[in-house]
């Protein structure tokens, strides 16, 4: 371990900061303008801004498909020259215009193909909470994990864990908040394998994730068919959680129905991100956790036991997982089935690193994420041009494209991955 | 307070590397520990600390006998220490990093930052440090660093402070400052145990000096004492401490660098605008504190960093932007600074690791196979003529010791046929039979008509070896002077000033 | 300081024993072991005979006992039936049968395992097996039902394409390693999603290589004869050449890994990177061509996949390879030899899932068994733990005498 020492005091040079974000940004853009503006379909959408239900409702916003398209095109080309100009400057482009560009790229994509159909703007946004959550639930437990140096592969298991049990225990005791404890506590256990085995037995820490993963699969599929698919009645069918609405907050129109008619599952999700964010960046228990992750020596010779809180933030980070497995069924559609979290924790690691290990950042992409998937349920009943094929792919692209292109550009904990060996 | 360790015996497996030592402070002393690289120092120190657990013997801090499971326990009982490598968390603020283990809070745990940076300014003013309590430590010079590491011991009001080889990272003035504040402490009535392995510095400051060798207390000396009797007592026998080198047979150029500007990782010309050349049969060293751009220069001149302006030729062939491959393959010996991190392959043998940077072609390759016959036949010679203390040439890189390490890399390189040798740090944590060993083999490259480069924070290293120093400051070469020029004038240099 | 020193006063034999007990061999025997003691766990569980006697333990504990012993011997019998030789069979076919059937399976587990071993020694995660599988199959599945080529070219142009479409699918994932640092368990991930989602298109599409005069879901034609794996023991027993493809890889990646100075390099990589590039490595190059030899080796395992049949193949032809794949090159400890004995385990595995379902165990057994055997591999220090075994010996007794049988000359 050298001394890591660089006296800044040298002469600053003028060097640029990469132009990788604004010149994704402008291919992206023209793509828009091009495909959805100009070259767009001509037809009529009906933005749903309300349903029937609703206390204030909102009429339908018909505007044309490619009119949408150029508007957002062109909004779109707006914020890649903003981000040109922020790189000329040597600015990096804050993460928030990064989130919203990839946000308003997909409402075009939407109105692109909603042309000549309804789009229901409020139901989707309500499908991407819905569908966010249990991605920004396990990138939480991945942050907690992360945060303190331990690389936590594992949350694919975490969710899977989570979804399973609080689908048959709550099916079995028909009390979903049993199940939903029994999720948690189970997610946990899993953890505490993961941070035993990288804390005290010093073993790669992607390899047990990857060997959690591989376990938990194998053993909720064999219980699957061995007991599940033919008992199904009796341990498969837990049922949802009640969707429970805020009186003032869902009234609002467009959002409040998305974000403030949804199940507790989701009304946690709202408490536990802030919460993180809070407690990691302004108490002490924070701030003995980053240190731990960014040099645990040192935190060691300040006396922080670097073993004990590796242990109990990736545990407790489990717990936060559990509860976004526990959101796949009970807090989503009911019934557990095979391989339910389909890769959506490897999702949540790729939010994570866009997030830039930091829960807010982090609850943003994970919404961005939450449309791409939205988009694969919804864009199959509307016929587009595009094969079902290319659309079920999306969320991964999009994943793919984000961890690609962004991922140069971000730091993660210093020591994120590396056993600590005391002496 | 007075610190006395009784006995104190701590293993690792059957090797002992603190053995039955005892070592009395006294308050308001300042106790010199000195010993060469591998004499145990650094484990008696952390086994103080509370990292390490001593295996027999005791702690006993004014007369009361302590157990610590830790540094927590060593903090509160008054143990303060400011580490060779600090031990600071670059991201944080200085007052997050003081106040890290003790912090201050209000309500719900929050953290208490003015707090924080008031008791970090308190203390910067009394010893007149003028740190600012919100810069980011990485974006700190070192010896403002090194500061922070001690405000941080002082802030848990230690009665007895540990300097692990503060000086390493110091230019000369700086280290005349630190030894000014540890007067100042030692009358306010700390006691100070300084570690070191450098004689001047040790006759400088210290009241008094236990001189540790392989594991055990050889004895106390005084500071009055000569360098060379301290030397001996260090290394156990009859120290020559001068380097016998013949007058140079300067060739033509070997190595001519010309305006070299390189960028580095935080955006700033880590090296500005170096020229220099080294003729055939002679030695340059390139002298300056730790992180003025040395280490960057030398890996420039090796390929593994690209310049942004100026030239590199070695004769008349141009390196500027060749790839690392290339120049080893144009016979550029490298001795990288951190062995374990670039010079070796600790899971490979030292076999393996004799051919690392020559898998492509004879004599370690046949074809696209290795030649393994060869590769056995030479490593046995080069561990022959190398001295490497070695139960076989199979055992893992990563078992040997720092300087049977670093003679593996010295062996490496120079059983090849070298065009220009250029040795970062060669001797850093070696002992000292291997230090003479790698500087006699340094010199007998030279006399063999090659250009050598050496990068040395070590002045003595420095002026032993050198024909010509180069001094290095923020990036930039101060001034070239003969070898035989005075400490203070380095010294000077080294601070930036122009010669 | 030396080693030599540190032999202790103990007997020859006793320093033996203990070098062996401490070795990775031993200790891959053993989680092998601790995994199936764990199958026989899940096997009492899912008896009802066990489920109904333990409700009335306290009173006859011995017929909990007698069931719980029924079900963990009938479990383990119907493996050993299905995948190594089959006593209740009606003829001597059908009775050796289940042993072709493991080297059958076997073959493209193998093949992957090497693939995802070769990618562990350099460093790399390659959880992408899937998708490169699939990707190499694409194309070997265009040469065999829409490219009309003689007999024996046919089936080696097949071969190629899967073997480079695979190759060159890895190689995606080194690239944008090298070029952009984003880390390879993420970006094969989502490319095997990807690679899933382009072939089932393929597959749905008429024009493209759907099968002539198919329904709505997507399937391909069969592979034509020509290009076929031939069978290698007649048509009663199912073996094709896909495991001497798997046995060719297993001498080639031996040869590599151990022999050459390209694998010499790319363990250099795996182990430290820095010193590498000191060496003059190009470490971003190597990271390429790492995936993409790892990317080849799941090729031949495509060539397996997409040649070996003789129906029309489906997009979830790749069946749970993927981490198969892991699994092998894990247990078989990255070597040619480990991979090659894991490969024929979880063969075996497969090869029995038919007759467990006959007793009425769900085969996802396997995939119970063989998680937890890859997750005692893992963590060394918990098998010792519970095994009690001694840690890693300072003797070389057995590696002294094997190098001395392996070399030429002495070694100093």
């Amino acid at each position: 371990m050298s001394t890591v020492v660089t006296p800044g005091l040298f002469s600053q040079v003028d060097v640029s900061v990469s132009k990788k974000t604004p010149y994704l940004m402008a291919a992206f853009a023209v793509f828009v303008l091009v495909a959805f503006g100009f070259a767009g379909k001509t037809e009529i959408v009906a933005f749903q801004w309300s349903k029937e239900d609703d206390l204030i409702h909102l009429p339908d916003f018909l505007v044309a498909s490619n009119i949408v398209g150029l508007v957002l095109g062109v909004t779109l080309v707006a914020i890649a020259v903003v981000s040109f100009v922020l790189a000329q400057r040597k600015q990096v482009t804050p993460m928030w215009l990064t989130l919203t560009f990839g946000l308003l790229a997909v409402v075009a994509l939407l109105a692109w193909l909603a042309s000549g159909n309804t789009l229901p703007f409020a139901f989707i946004l309500g499908n991407a909470v819905v569908l966010a959550v249990p991605l920004a639930l396990g990138a939480m437990g991945g942050i907690m994990s992360e945060r303190v140096g331990v690389v936590n592969i594992a949350i694919e298991g975490q969710l899977l864990t989570g979804a399973f049990l609080a689908a048959v225990v709550g099916s079995l005791t028909d009390n979903l908040y049993l199940g939903l404890i029994v999720a948690m506590i189970g997610a946990a256990l899993l953890s505490m394998v993961l941070a035993v085995f990288a804390i005290q037995y010093l073993v790669d820490q992607i390899i047990v994730g990857v060997v959690l993963n591989v376990l938990v699969l194998g053993i909720t599929n064999f219980l699957y068919a061995q007991w599940l698919s033919s008992d199904g009645q009796n341990s498969n069918f837990p049922g949802t959680f009640p969707i429970i609405p805020i009186p003032g907050l869902s009234a609002i129109p467009i959002i409040g129905p998305a974000l403030f008619e949804a199940r507790i599952t989701t009304y946690l999700a709202y408490l536990i991100i802030p919460a993180l964010w809070f407690i990691l960046f302004k108490t002490r228990l924070g701030l003995r956790a980053r240190a731990v992750g960014e040099h645990p020596l040192a935190a060691d010779t300040v006396g922080i036991n670097v073993a004990r809180t590796r242990f109990w933030w990736v545990t407790i980070g489990g717990l936060v997982a559990g509860l976004g497995g526990a959101a796949l069924t009970i807090g989503a559609v009911g019934a557990f089935g095979r391989n339910m979290s389909g890769g959506q924790g490897f999702i949540a690691l790729a939010v994570v690193i866009l997030g830039r290990w930091h829960p807010l950042s982090a609850a943003a992409a994970a919404l961005l994420f939450g449309f791409s998937i939205v988009l694969r349920i919804w864009a199959n009943q509307v016929s587009p041009g595009i094969p079902t094929d290319f659309i079920t792919i999306v969320p991964y692209v999009v994943t793919l494209i984000a961890v690609v292109g962004f991922v140069g550009r971000v730091r993660a904990p210093a020591a994120d991955g590396q056993p600590y060996i005391k002496g | 307070m007075k610190l006395e360790l009784r006995g104190i015996t701590k293993r690792f497996g059957s090797l002992v590397a603190n053995d039955r030592i005892n070592l009395v402070v006294n308050s308001g002393e300042i106790h010199a520990l000195l010993g060469e690289n591998g004499a145990g120092k650094s484990t008696l120190m952390n086994v103080l600390y509370g990292l390490y657990t001593a295996d027999e013997g005791d702690i006993v801090l004014d007369g009361v006998v302590h157990k610590f499971k830790g540094p927590g326990d060593a903090m509160a009982a008054g143990i303060g220490m400011v580490h060779q490598h600090f031990m600071l968390i670059p991201v944080f603020t200085v007052a997050e990093n003081v106040v890290l283990g003790h912090e201050p809070t209000g309500i719900l745990d929050t953290l208490d930052i003015d707090s924080a940076r008031k008791l970090v300014r308190e203390i910067s003013d009394r010893f007149g440090f003028e740190i600012d309590p919100d810069a980011l430590v990485e974006d700190l010079p070192v010896g403002a660093q090194q500061r922070v590491e001690i405000i941080k011991a002082l802030a848990r009001d230690a009665k007895v402070l540990v300097l692990d080889e503060p000086t390493a990272v110091l230019t000369p003035q700086e280290t005349d400052e630190l030894m000014g504040i540890m007067k100042v402490l030692a009358k306010a009535g700390t006691s100070i145990v300084f570690i070191t392995h450098k004689l001047r510095e040790v006759q400088a400051v210290a009241d008094c000096i236990t001189v540790i060798r392989l594991g055990a207390v050889v004895g106390e000396a005084k500071p009055t004492d000569s360098a060379e009797t301290l030397a001996t007592m260090m290394v156990g026998r009859a120290v020559d401490l001068s380097v016998t080198k013949k007058a140079p047979k300067h060739g033509e150029t070997g190595l001519s660098v010309s305006g070299l500007t390189v960028i580095g990782d935080r955006n700033n010309k880590v090296v500005d605008d170096v020229s220099f050349e080294v003729r055939a049969g002679e030695v340059l060293a390139i002298a300056g504190v730790q992180g003025n751009g040395q280490t960057e220069l030398a890996e420039a001149l090796v390929g593994l960093r690209t310049p942004s302006a100026g030239s590199i030729h070695l004769g008349k062939m141009d390196i500027t932007h060749s790839s690392v491959r290339e120049v080893i393959d144009a016979g550029v010996g490298y001795i990288p600074e951190d062995r374990s991190k670039d010079g070796l392959v600790g899971d490979f043998t030292i076999a393996e690791n004799f051919m690392i940077n020559r898998s492509y072609g004879p004599p370690f390759a046949k074809g696209l196979n290795i030649d393994f016959a060869n590769r056995e036949r030479i490593a046995a010679e080069l561990i022959g003529d190398y001295d490497v203390r070695t139960p076989s040439q199979v055992t893992l890189a990563k078992n040997l010791s720092g300087g049977n390490q670093q003679k593996v890399v010295v062996a490496r390189e120079l059983s090849r046929e070298l065009n220009l040798l250029i040795a970062s740090q060669p001797t850093r944590g070696v002992d000292v039979g291997s230090i003479e060993f790698i500087h006699e083999r340094i010199i007998a490259t030279r006399d063999a008509g090659k250009p050598v480069v050496i990068v040395s924070t070590e002045l003595d290293e420095v002026t032993s070896l050198a024909d010509r120093i180069a001094v290095m400051y923020r990036g930039r070469i101060v001034g070239i002077v003969d070898a035989k020029t005075s400490r203070e004038t380095l010294g000077r240099m080294m601070a930036g000033a122009t010669v | 300081m030396s080693g030599a020193a540190d032999t202790p006063v103990v007997g020859r034999g006793a320093a033996v024993m203990r070098e062996i007990m401490s070795g990775g061999s031993t200790r891959a025997i053993l989680s092998v072991v601790a995994g199936f003691i764990i199958g026989a766990i899940f096997m009492v569980f899912s008896s009802e005979e066990f489920l109904t006697a333990a409700q009335y333990l306290t009173s006859r504990p011995t017929d909990a006992l007698s069931a719980a012993w029924t079900a963990i011997a009938e479990g383990y019998s119907a493996l050993f039936r299905g995948s190594i030789y089959n006593y209740k069979a009606d003829d001597i076919v059908a009775a050796f049968r289940p042993m072709t059937e493991t080297l059958r399976f076997a073959g493209p587990l193998i093949a992957s395992g090497l693939g995802i071993a070769l990618a562990f020694r350099v460093g790399l995660f390659n959880i992408g097996a899937s998708g490169q599988l699939l990707f190499g199959a694409l194309w070997a599945t265009w040469i065999s039902t829409r490219v009309s080529l003689p007999w024996g070219v046919h089936l080696v142009v097949a071969m190629l394409v899967a073997i480079l479409g695979a190759a060159a699918y890895g190689a995606i994932v080194g690239f944008l390693k090298a070029r952009t640092g984003a880390h390879e368990v993420i970006v094969t991930i989502m490319l095997n999603y990807i690679a899933a989602g382009i072939l089932t298109f393929f597959f749905r599409t008429p024009e493209l290589l759907r099968e002539v005069d198919g329904g709505g879901t997507p399937k391909s034609d069969a592979p034509a004869a020509t290009a076929q794996l031939p069978l290698l023991l007649g048509p009663e027993f199912t073996l094709h050449a896909g495991f001497i493809l798997a046995i060719v890889g297993v001498f080639v990646y031996w040869w590599l890994m151990e022999r050459s100075t390209l694998g010499f390099r790319f363990r250099m990589v795996g182990h430290n990177a820095d010193a590498a590039r000191t060496a003059g490595i190009n470490v971003e190059r190597t990271f390429v061509l790492a995936m993409a030899a790892s990317g080849a080796f799941v090729g031949l395992a495509a060539a397996n996949q997409a040649l070996g049949v003789q129906a029309g193949l489906t997009p979830d032809m790749d069946g749970t390879i993927g981490f198969d794949a892991i699994t092998v090159a894990l247990l078989g400890s990255s070597t040619a030899p480990g991979v090659l004995l894991a490969g024929l385990l979880f063969g075996a595995f497969k090869a029995g899932a038919p007759q467990m379902q006959v007793i009425g165990l769900s085969p996802e057994i396997t995939g119970v068994v063989q998680g937890f055997i890859v997750l005692f591999i893992a963590a060394p220090p918990l098998v010792r733990a519970i095994f009690r075994l001694p840690p890693p010996q300072k003797t070389t007794v057995i590696a002294d005498w094997w190098q001395k049988l392996t070399t030429k000359g002495d070694a100093k």
